[in-house]
């Protein structure tokens, strides 16, 4: 690719890198294949392709992995600058550019610490190595007697030393394949450190540009016509006003409206200045949802290999004792606070799009198939962005960017409002569980029938030992947009699984954390239940009027949680959540705290889908589409939080995005159950539980 | 309309409509875009600039609103090099993730220490309540913020006693 050489070239290292296609594709998860169409292509397993040693010694890393405030920029340049030994701030990242960085499934899943740190490792390693190599082969000794520290070989015996950087000038980086070799965690110098956020300083001088900051010469802002409601057909257009106004361009493509502007203020006023009649078409509300999605259930999509639950169903009427409960959860949003935004460029019929996306490369191949042009003209670039959460999937401003600049022949900057964010992206799905279980009068779990509607299949399988266990999960018709949110299904299907546990244990008359360890095997899954156990003080906590206390525990892609909780209940405040200890085990650490950092967000963010977020909607409207209407946590929701992170050098290190929220929702309903007596089976809780306290 | 604003403390002429809000002549007339849009009513703070030292919302500012006030942003924070101990402690505590509310919290931040130098936990989150942090950082801002109150007391007495 030319801008490929073009940049490297600007590197300084004159070396011209040909990006060679290789058939050895990365064994990563699909997912990203199933959403945004085109082909998956082949990536590179040359050391070129993802590493460039210019002749001063400074490294640069590329990899298709985004920043969205998760820190991978970080963990992955400590990764690199490991396995070269040298610091962090000889090394620099290219993150999220198709122009630049090899293909990628996306920044999703969990999957940047367990797969993308591990393949930069292996080029880095593989790099060293073969410099050693090198240097050994030039002073005619052998390799093992060399050292390399902070960018310098030097050994052999004598006074001779050589730079990573003047070597690497002599090598072929092209024809060097990445080898299966990396350091073993226990002998990590720069990883399993917590070295500092890679460009924090530029984020508190305001320095950093995120997309809706760039400014590009000639540029537009731009603005697009919603529909009143989902679904809703264009019938009339009067443009009049708008067509008059100096400098303002509107476009049309079909049902697709906006305008073009020098300012943003003038933007808007030329979007107010359209009028339009639309066919909109009548639609379920939320009150009507939980019985729409059992209605409209699918096929179950759980497998040939599970049973079904008729399989299950006739043991469990034989079970000593047996329950069965129904539990829902909302739609929610996920209120990245960088809305979605776009700064596209075409140049000769070549489009340049800057866009806070979790899948550049996804977003390239909508681009290409909307707009009717070859992906290799499509670069799309990603800036460290303002937080996805797992919202950014999709390249819907991208594209009405691209739009609006190939109408109007000038760059075009979009930024979607906060109510545009809240409704024409979408939604962690809402969903019914229902769940039927039969156990011994010991408390032994001796069959459990799980069925999820809608919500999702992530975390659907109990750890515990059920001898006769089905899970299911069925499709079903959304009224609204569905896609991915941080931790998927995993948070619904936790909270379904650890309430019922808890109720369970209750039946009969067993403490929940012993309830817990009778049915449980799973030796990490065990470690974290009683590191958090231990240090919530779990064993010596006395039942006190108006306090509840519970406890949940799971685990999804590598990750091990488990969280004790504290609860006052009040007349103003209903609920209060005061005290909460997660214990998380994932593998050796990467960065300790900036895994502090996401376990605590995790728990912070999960608050507010266990305790009062849900989207209300009616008409295909979205009625709370706004920070006034739509509650998320501040500063006074924070409680009290202590985290036992385990560090297990000898695992491979597994991400840690997703599920430390999975626990917070089961483990506050269970310490209000404690509590109040009253069991509360949906997701937000608070709702419900002034509902059934009235 | 042809107005004068003072900010970061230089003296800026400009041509703007007066209902123009603050938050877009910064970002698209003046290139400081160290104030976000996070939602436009004044709910989530990503916005706040400084106008006397008392933190703002320019989003629901109209930029005719802000006479003679003197305008702080994030980008007037720094003296040179020298970063203000706000900043300074959000580095120290790794105060953020994803970044996008730190300009807006940081000034705000500045302002609560500007009428209280040592304020409590329960003042700091009171008087932060108006920001948002979707990413969670909360415990740490707070920690940042007492930080900052420490290092600034110990710059006054270095200051009484040097």
């Amino acid at each position: 690719m030319v801008e490929r050489r073009a940049f490297l070239q600007s590197l300084g290292g004159g070396l011209l890198v040909l990006l060679a296609a290789e058939d050895l594709l990365l064994g990563q998860e699909s997912g990203g294949g199933r959403r945004g169409g085109g082909g998956r292509e082949n990536v590179p397993q040359n050391v070129a392709a993802w590493l460039h040693i210019a002749p001063d010694g400074k490294v640069t890393g590329f990899t298709g992995k985004v920043e969205v405030g998760q820190n991978a920029r970080t963990s992955l340049t400590q990764a690199v600058a490991d396995e070269l030994r040298c610091r962090t701030e000889s090394v620099r990242l290219i993150m999220g550019d198709t122009g630049l960085t090899p293909w990628d499934m996306g920044t999703v899943g969990s999957r940047t610490t367990p797969t993308m740190a591990p393949q930069m490792r292996r080029m880095a390693a593989t790099a060293r190595e073969t410099l050693l190599t090198a240097a050994a082969a030039k002073w005619q000794v052998d390799p093992k007697t060399l050292r390399l520290s902070d960018g310098v070989i030097t050994g052999g015996g004598s006074d001779q030393s050589v730079t990573l950087g003047a070597l690497a000038a002599t090598v072929n980086w092209a024809t060097v394949m990445g080898a299966d070799t990396a350091t073993a965690a226990a002998n990590w110098t720069v990883a399993g450190k917590s070295v500092p956020k890679i460009n924090a300083r530029e984020i508190v001088t305001g320095q950093h540009r995120y997309t809706p900051d760039f400014k590009l010469p000639g540029m537009l802002y731009g603005r697009v016509l919603r529909a009143p409601s989902f679904g809703a057909r264009l019938q009339t257009l009067d443009t009049s006003v708008a067509e008059a106004m100096e400098s303002v361009k509107v476009v049309r493509e079909g049902d697709f409206v906006g305008v073009t502007a020098p300012d943003e203020h003038l933007a808007g006023k030329a979007l107010a200045s359209l009028r339009a009649t639309w066919q909109e078409k009548p639609q379920i509300g939320a009150s009507e949802l939980f019985g729409y999605l059992k209605a409209h259930a699918k096929e179950s999509e759980s497998g040939a290999a599970i049973p079904p639950p008729a399989a299950v169903k006739p043991a469990i009427a034989t079970a000593a004792k047996t329950l069965k409960a129904t539990y829902t959860v909302a739609y929610i949003a996920h209120v990245p606070l960088e809305p979605r935004a776009a700064v596209a460029h075409w140049q000769e019929g070549k489009l340049t799009v800057w866009t806070g996306s979790q899948r550049p490369f996804g977003v390239r191949s909508e681009l290409a198939e909307s707009l009717g042009v070859p992906e290799g003209q499509v670069r799309v670039i990603v800036p460290d962005t303002g937080s996805g959460y797992g919202g950014k999937h999709t390249g819907e401003c991208a594209l009405e960017a691209a739009r609006l600049a190939r109408a109007a022949a000038r760059p075009v900057k979009l930024i979607w409002t906060r109510e545009e964010e809240f409704t024409w992206a979408y939604f962690r799905p809402a969903g019914v569980i229902e769940v039927a279980s039969g156990m011994t009068n010991e408390g032994v779990v001796t069959q459990w029938i799980f069925e999820n509607y809608l919500s999702g299949p992530s975390g659907i399988n109990t750890p515990y030992n059920v001898p006769g266990a089905s899970v299911q999960y069925y499709p079903s018709q959304s009224p609204l947009r569905v896609g991915s949110y941080r931790g998927l299904a995993a948070t619904a299907n936790h909270f379904a699984r650890e309430s019922h546990m808890d109720e369970l244990a209750a039946l009969v008359g067993m403490d929940p954390l012993e309830f817990r360890r009778k049915n449980l095997e799973n030796a990490r899954l065990r470690a974290v239940l009683d590191a958090a156990a231990e240090r919530f003080g779990w064993t010596q906590k006395k039942k006190r009027a108006g306090r509840g206390y519970g406890l949940a525990c799971g685990m999804e892609k590598g990750g091990y949680v488990a969280c004790c909780v504290e609860v006052s209940l009040g007349q103003e405040r209903q609920v209060r959540v005061e005290r909460v200890v997660e214990a998380w085990e994932c593998g050796a650490i990467v960065n300790p705290e900036h895994l502090k950092n996401q376990v605590q967000g995790a728990i912070l963010m999960g608050l507010g889908g266990a305790l009062f977020e849900a989207i209300d909607f009616a008409d295909g409207r979205i009625l709370n589409d706004r920070l006034s209407k739509y509650r998320v946590p501040r500063f006074s929701d924070v409680p009290e939080i202590d985290l036992v992170l385990l560090d297990r050098k000898d695992l491979p290190s597994a991400g840690a995005g997703e599920t430390p929220i999975v626990a917070i929702a089961p483990a506050i309903a269970n310490a209000i159950c404690q509590a109040s007596g009253l069991r509360v089976r949906q997701m937000p809780i608070l709702p419900a539980f002034a509902a059934q306290r009235a | 309309m042809r107005m004068v604003l003072a900010i970061n403390g230089g003296r800026t002429e400009l041509d703007v409509e007066p209902d123009r809000p603050l938050l877009w002549v910064l970002r698209n007339e003046l290139e400081l875009t160290g104030a976000k849009y996070g939602c436009g009513e004044g709910q989530c703070g990503a916005c706040t600039v400084l106008l006397d030292g008392v933190a703002q919302r320019s989003c629901i500012t109209p930029v005719g609103a802000v006479g003679k006030k003197k305008i702080t942003t994030i980008e007037g924070l720094v003296n040179g090099e020298r970063l203000h101990p706000v900043q300074e402690s959000f580095l120290e505590c790794d105060a953020m993730q994803c970044g996008y509310c730190t300009p807006g919290m940081i000034l705000a931040s500045v302002a609560l220490l500007g009428k209280n130098a040592s304020p409590s936990d329960r003042e700091i989150k009171q008087g932060l309540e108006g920001n948002i942090c979707r990413c969670g950082t909360y415990p740490r801002i707070v920690e940042a913020v007492k930080k900052a109150a420490e290092k600034s007391s110990a710059q006054l007495k270095g200051a009484r006693n040097g």
